[in-house]
């Protein structure tokens, strides 16, 4: 199992990304996507932000589950008060583990944000919270 | 001790300048490295060495902030935004600014700039404004990350408005907003109403000074909020003084004409 994770700005721009693979039974936390694939994974990704544009409205969770569905690849979607999409890419269901994981990341990003100096639709480049994102992963995912 | 290279330093504890640093992040943790390398000298780096992320997003129970101090600083601030204007540049900026003034509250009707000590005072509240944008902006995702699994994003203008005068006016002010009225003249427009805002409580305003309200600070928080959650607005402030309440202050909330449009389909 690998994951492709994205985090979209308010004007659907990147502020943050990253791969990793699963930890779980026995997995070494690694990505394993092809090389022709991880390309395609952002291109996957993004084409979800327009189903999330018209579903946005219809509820009011921020965790919305499993929004896309590329062959055997799902999107699950995180939409933030403020418009920011926590956006991942996953091969197998696990809504619970992937809701910890959002919960997670929303906790790193609120911090991010109390940051004075980081302004919203900022790319996020801190080195910590890069790792935490990886320690939350490695964690749930 | 000599003062370490900036670039050269591995950790950067919660500066998001990209310059600082380079490339893409990876998963190695220079943490182990930074505790040697960080001197009591490096502004950079907290006393207690820790990051933004090692800190708590979960106030303790019943932390409140001076009053007294809140008020030197925002008097300070007050100040700040009066004093800075330097010329034409910022009279251009006035441009950008709505020139509404809802005929209600202010009799005279549409400002026209004069002078240049006129157009200090009216940009001052737009500068108390950009303040209070950007602690709204932080206060939204702040708010919705305290309240947990129950956190639920706004789709709907009443929705909104609700946690606007509830949780976000407890949550500053430790009270509830004291009216939420609509607009009986414009369908797009909404009023907030504090009776005695804290934030001005120690100000008085000069006769000549009369259109400034400092309230406009909130306003410009309330406006983050409802703009973060995608309900585009002008938020303005405005004092309506009664016998009772002499500070009585009118946040009128303007909603864009897409917001009503989605409202109207929803």
């Amino acid at each position: 199992m690998s994951f492709y994770f994205a985090i979209v700005g308010t004007k659907d721009n990147p502020l943050y990304e990253a791969e990793f693979g699963t930890s779980k039974q026995g997995g070494d936390g690694v990505a394993r996507f092809r090389e022709e694939q991880r390309p395609m994974n952002q291109f996957i990704v993004h084409s979800s932000l327009d189903i999330i544009e018209e579903v946005q409205w219809a509820s009011s969770t921020m965790y919305m589950k499993c929004v896309d569905r590329f062959n055997n690849l799902f999107v699950s979607c995180f939409l933030t008060a403020g418009n920011i999409k926590f956006l991942l890419l996953h091969d197998t269901k696990a809504d619970d583990a992937i809701r910890q994981f959002f919960t997670d990341v929303y906790e790193l990003y609120a911090k991010t944000l109390m940051n004075p100096f980081y302004e919203i639709d900022m790319k996020v480049t801190s080195i910590v919270f890069d790792s935490r994102v990886r320690g939350a992963a490695k964690k749930y995912l | 001790m000599q003062r370490q290279d900036p670039l050269q330093s591995p950790f950067v504890p919660f500066s998001p300048n990209p310059s600082l640093q380079q490339g893409t992040p990876t998963a190695t943790a220079p943490l182990k490295h930074s505790l040697t390398a960080s001197q009591s000298s490096n502004l950079r780096y907290s006393s207690s060495r820790k990051s933004i992320y090692d800190r708590h997003l979960n106030r303790t129970q019943r932390s409140e902030l001076s009053k007294s101090s809140f008020a030197f600083l925002f008097g300070e601030m007050v100040q700040y935004a009066q004093k800075r204007v330097s010329g034409i540049q910022d009279l251009e900026k006035k441009s950008a600014t709505p020139s509404f003034v809802p005929t209600h509250v202010s009799p005279a009707g549409p400002r026209h700039l004069k002078s240049l000590s006129e157009a200090i005072h009216s940009l001052t509240p737009r500068r108390l404004n950009l303040h209070g944008y950007t602690i709204g902006q932080r206060l939204l995702e702040l708010l919705l990350w305290r309240d947990g699994r129950s956190a639920k994003r706004e789709t709907r203008i009443l929705g909104i408005l609700q946690f606007i005068t509830t949780t976000l006016y407890r949550s500053i002010f430790n009270k509830p907003a004291d009216a939420l009225e609509k607009s009986r003249d414009n369908e797009d427009e909404y009023m907030l109403i504090d009776n005695d805002p804290m934030v001005s409580s120690y100000i008085s305003i000069p006769k000549e000074m009369s259109q400034l309200n400092c309230a406009a600070f909130v306003a410009g928080i309330i406006e983050a909020v409802l703009d973060g959650c995608l309900f585009p607005s002008r938020v303005t402030a405005h004092s309506v003084p009664t016998e009772q309440f002499p500070g009585k202050t009118v946040f009128l909330i303007k909603f864009d004409e897409s917001v009503l449009e989605r409202e109207a389909v929803l």
